[in-house]
């Protein structure tokens, strides 16, 4: 059971860190660039301690790494909502926004954790997720409350990936957590910041399911797979 | 009218006890920005725990053209180092 909680995890911030890290070299700044960059890095982190502790739990020889690079989309545990295309800035860092806001709920839940391990990684992680959530909050504003350009980017990204939100509060025997039960202070720190950045909430409760399930993915997954793979499936024994 | 954020200058205290020392400079659009970039750009390898940020518009520095009357004056003046006194070995490295 928790072997597949501790699976969703890593694989979200597995994805999401691959996703940011397409950013590298590209960002519309070099001080955004290195705090995308960043971010990729503190989330590819967290993937080595979840999928790590998935692995030594599942007690079939797996490791992190062979969980992240051998596996294929179907087998994938992530929500939707990481595996969405990068697009523009404004998608890039709304859709870290949403994901943030729950991220920083999620693993403040978890710190209280029954078991000890997963404790301590909610408790490492959330330092950092502490300052994704301060950045990606600080930027939507900004770039909500700026130009009409960016304003109207801004509202265009939100409203493209809101029927990917629902999908964070879904909840299933498997997670490690009631993921609904975040919805409240989730709420409440997204209407604080849409506010401030004069941006609209879309109305539809409607959202795509099958991420987290592994039952639907996005067509976009695969395609990112099979870059992030080729490189170990080519040359599975190869060594740094 | 230049497209790019203000330019900030960044000085970090790489541990207690030190003071600031500027470490570079970075675009930001204001001085909340400036820290969280200065935080990204500069310390990423625990170079600090204190970050300060100022505009570079604010930085007044003496001219180059004035280098002659401002510093040669001292060359010739040895003695404003503490350099003749004799110093007890006792007292070590000062």
């Amino acid at each position: 059971m928790s072997v597949q909680g501790l699976i969703r995890l890593g694989d979200n911030t597995l994805i999401l860190g691959q996703r940011l890290s397409e950013w590298c070299g590209h960002g519309p700044a070099l001080e955004e660039d290195i705090a995308l960059a960043n971010t990729a890095l503190d989330l590819i982190g967290q993937t080595q301690l979840w999928l790590g502790l998935a692995a030594e739990r599942s007690g079939n020889g797996q490791t992190a790494d062979t969980l992240a690079y051998h596996r294929d989309a179907w087998d994938f545990r992530n929500l939707l909502l990481v595996e969405q295309p990068n697009k523009d800035f404004a998608v890039t860092m709304m859709r870290q926004f949403l994901f943030d806001t729950w991220h920083y709920e999620m693993l403040n839940a978890l710190t209280d954790h029954i078991d000890p391990e997963i404790s301590a990684i909610a408790q490492k992680s959330v330092k950092e997720v502490t300052y994704h959530r301060e950045r990606s909050t600080d930027t939507v504003i900004a770039l909500g409350d700026g130009t009409d350009e960016s304003h109207t980017r801004m509202q265009t990204a939100l409203d493209r990936l809101w029927p990917y939100v629902g999908e964070m509060f879904s909840a299933d025997e498997d997670d490690l957590m009631d993921m609904a039960a975040l919805r409240p202070k989730f709420d409440v720190h997204l209407s604080e910041t849409l506010q401030e950045s004069t941006l609209t909430q879309p109305e539809s409760d409607f959202f795509h399911q099958g991420g987290k399930t592994g039952a639907r993915h996005s067509e976009h997954l695969g395609h990112m797979l099979a870059t992030m793979q080729v490189l170990p499936r080519s040359y599975p024994d190869a060594k740094w | 009218m230049s497209n790019e954020w203000p330019l900030w200058e960044v000085f970090i205290r790489g541990q207690h006890g030190l003071s600031h020392r500027h470490v570079g400079s970075l675009h930001a659009s204001d001085a909340e920005h400036a820290i969280r970039n200065a935080r990204d750009v500069y310390t990423r390898r625990k170079e600090g725990i204190s970050i300060w940020v100022v505009p570079a518009s604010s930085i007044a520095a003496s001219s180059p053209d004035e280098k002659g009357a401002l510093y040669d004056p001292a060359d010739d003046k040895v003695y404003r180092h503490p350099t003749f006194f004799d110093i007890p070995d006792d007292v070590g490295a000062m």
